[in-house]
């Protein structure tokens, strides 16, 4: 692969062995994908949170003394103080150590602290075209396929690496012939609001194989939250880094845009009983809760004003706790508009740069039941003990409001 | 009589050992990191032991956070292979194979997958590109 004279000194420690360390990573990605060069980001989002793993490869950059060249947004942690002084969860001090290690770390390396899994619609925002390297399963679809900039679908790890050197190979998503679709995705239901993109992308994945899909049938406008939603299910049922909806995402004004001329290698259709067959697969049967969690992806402020309006002068049922997980930013600008307030009255909390899938959660709720709008939360509890039963919004705060449903 | 077979050096390293052959992908997360044995339900090595192995396998599978876990736990223990042979890379494999310095090589030559099987011993030469029975 061709290194132009910089990178060969990258590569040689002339910047140092953590850059080096940085290099000898994006070299062997390149030879793995058979790129012919490197290419400038100028974006980056890792997706690190404080595993062990995560702090070892952090430290080992750090100590070689890798500072990132492109500062890179990050993934949420969990926001201990909070739940020690405002909900008084006794065994938080047990992970502190390994929190305040995993930022340390992180700060020394020049990562931006935003702690959430959508950088992409407030802190990190890119342009049509742009080369990045954005890691998270969230994110990668939703970065491709409605921004259009140009990511492949990176690890926490080679995101990292990214940052450091400020290049990645030239490769699979990041070259326009690479990112027509493969599979034609007939959608034969009406999509209501996030709960059906959720549903929709979880069932779509399944029933696809792998591939790019493009997404006839759905409505022209779909909404920010509506998106995320899908993307974000999209990547866990599959592993889906690019999709196309047809007259909605850029690269999409037409079926023969967005197949780049050729034709589907395969077609399939997604209809209202593959989605109810599929919520009744994942959720947990109905019954008393213990606790409702939405923001799974984080919820932007939309979501939020429509929870404060449904929690509006109620109380939630006093065996059940109501969680909305949200990027800092989001959730200050929850607090300037009152809903905070509103929603803190009804006894829910807000919790910012926090995530369901961390060792709070678990602690908390080992063998109980919660309910949340999210099947990728309920994807990924499990393994912690933790049973999810999965609903649309407003049918979970009722559930909150009476216990259970 | 050919003894050696080409491929396609992702991370280097010099090893030989025993060959160990999945026909499933791995989640590294999905392999007990004291022991090293498979643990992941119904597959294919499951119950067997890949410490010191050179691990015949298609692709790493997982997301990209477990599998580094796994990846890192195996190797701090020392019961993670020794190298591996692969059909389809992926970021979070050839990452991990680089930092943890364990040789990675893909697209080897047809005739080797036909003539391998579980016990042979190999030599892996990822820095040349060769692998060869012993």
């Amino acid at each position: 692969m061709y290194l132009t004279q910089y990178e060969q000194e990258m590569l040689e420690g002339k910047y140092g062995k953590g850059v080096a360390e940085a290099m000898r990573i994006q070299v062997a990605l390149g030879e793995a994908f058979d790129a012919e060069h490197m290419v400038e980001v100028t974006r980056t989002h890792v997706a690190f949170a404080a595993m062990e793993s995560d702090i070892w490869f952090n430290e080992l950059f750090l100590n070689k003394g890798a500072v990132c060249k492109v500062p890179p947004t990050i993934n949420p942690l969990y926001d201990d103080v909070y739940l020690r002084e405002s909900v008084g969860q006794e065994d938080i001090p047990k992970y502190a150590e390994m929190l305040c290690r995993a930022r340390k770390a992180f700060k020394g390396l020049g990562i931006v602290p935003t702690y959430s899994c959508t950088p992409y619609l407030q802190a990190n925002v890119p342009r049509f075209g742009e080369i990045i390297a954005f890691s998270e399963s969230s994110a990668t679809p939703y970065v491709n396929s409605v921004h259009g900039a140009r990511s492949n679908r990176e690890s926490a790890n080679s995101a990292l690496a990214a940052a450091i050197t400020g290049r990645v190979p030239y490769y699979g998503l990041l070259k326009k012939e690479n990112r027509y679709g493969d599979i034609l995705v007939r959608v034969e239901t009406t999509l209501n609001d996030d709960f059906d993109y959720h549903l929709l992308g979880y069932a779509a994945a399944k029933k696809m194989g792998h591939g790019i899909p493009v997404f006839t049938g759905m409505h022209s406008n779909p909404r920010p939250e509506e998106l995320t939603a899908f993307g974000a299910q999209l990547n866990t049922g599959g592993a889906v880094s690019m999709y196309h909806i047809v007259g909605v995402t850029p690269e999409a004004k037409d079926l023969e845009t967005a197949f780049g001329g050729r034709s589907p290698h395969k077609e399939i259709s997604v209809n209202s009983t593959d989605l109810v067959s599929l919520r009744e697969s994942i959720s947990y049967p109905d019954g008393k809760i213990d606790f409702a969690m939405f923001g799974c992806p984080h919820y932007n402020l939309d979501q939020i004003r429509e929870v404060s309006r449904l929690l509006e002068g109620k109380k939630i049922h006093k065996d059940v706790e109501l969680w909305i997980l949200t990027s800092s930013l989001t959730k200050e600008l929850a607090e300037k508009s009152g809903y905070l307030e509103i929603i803190n009255k009804a006894g829910g909390h807000i919790i910012a740069g926090t995530c369901p899938d961390m060792p709070c959660w678990y602690q908390r709720y080992s063998g109980k039941v919660g309910i949340t709008d999210s099947p990728k939360a309920a994807y990924y509890t499990p393994r912690r003990g933790i049973n999810f039963i999965v609903k649309r919004m407003s049918e979970c705060i009722n559930a909150a409001l009476k216990g259970g449903c | 009589m050919n003894n050696g077979y080409y491929c396609h050096k992702i991370s280097g390293g010099f090893v030989e050992g025993e060959v160990l052959i999945s026909k499933d992908d791995i989640c590294f997360y999905l392999v007990e990191p004291e022991t090293g044995k498979v643990i992941e339900k119904n597959h294919d090595l499951e119950g067997k032991s890949i410490v010191d192995k050179i691990l015949i396998f298609p692709s790493g599978k997982g997301s990209s956070v477990v599998q580094g876990e796994g990846l890192y736990m195996l190797t701090r223990n020392n019961t993670g292979p020794k190298a591996m042979i692969i059909q389809h890379p992926d970021t979070v494999l050839v990452t991990g194979a680089i930092i943890m310095n364990v040789p990675l090589v893909d697209r080897v030559e047809e005739g080797f997958y036909q003539k391998v099987k579980n016990g042979d011993r190999v030599k892996v030469d990822a820095d040349k590109g060769l692998i060869s029975f012993i």
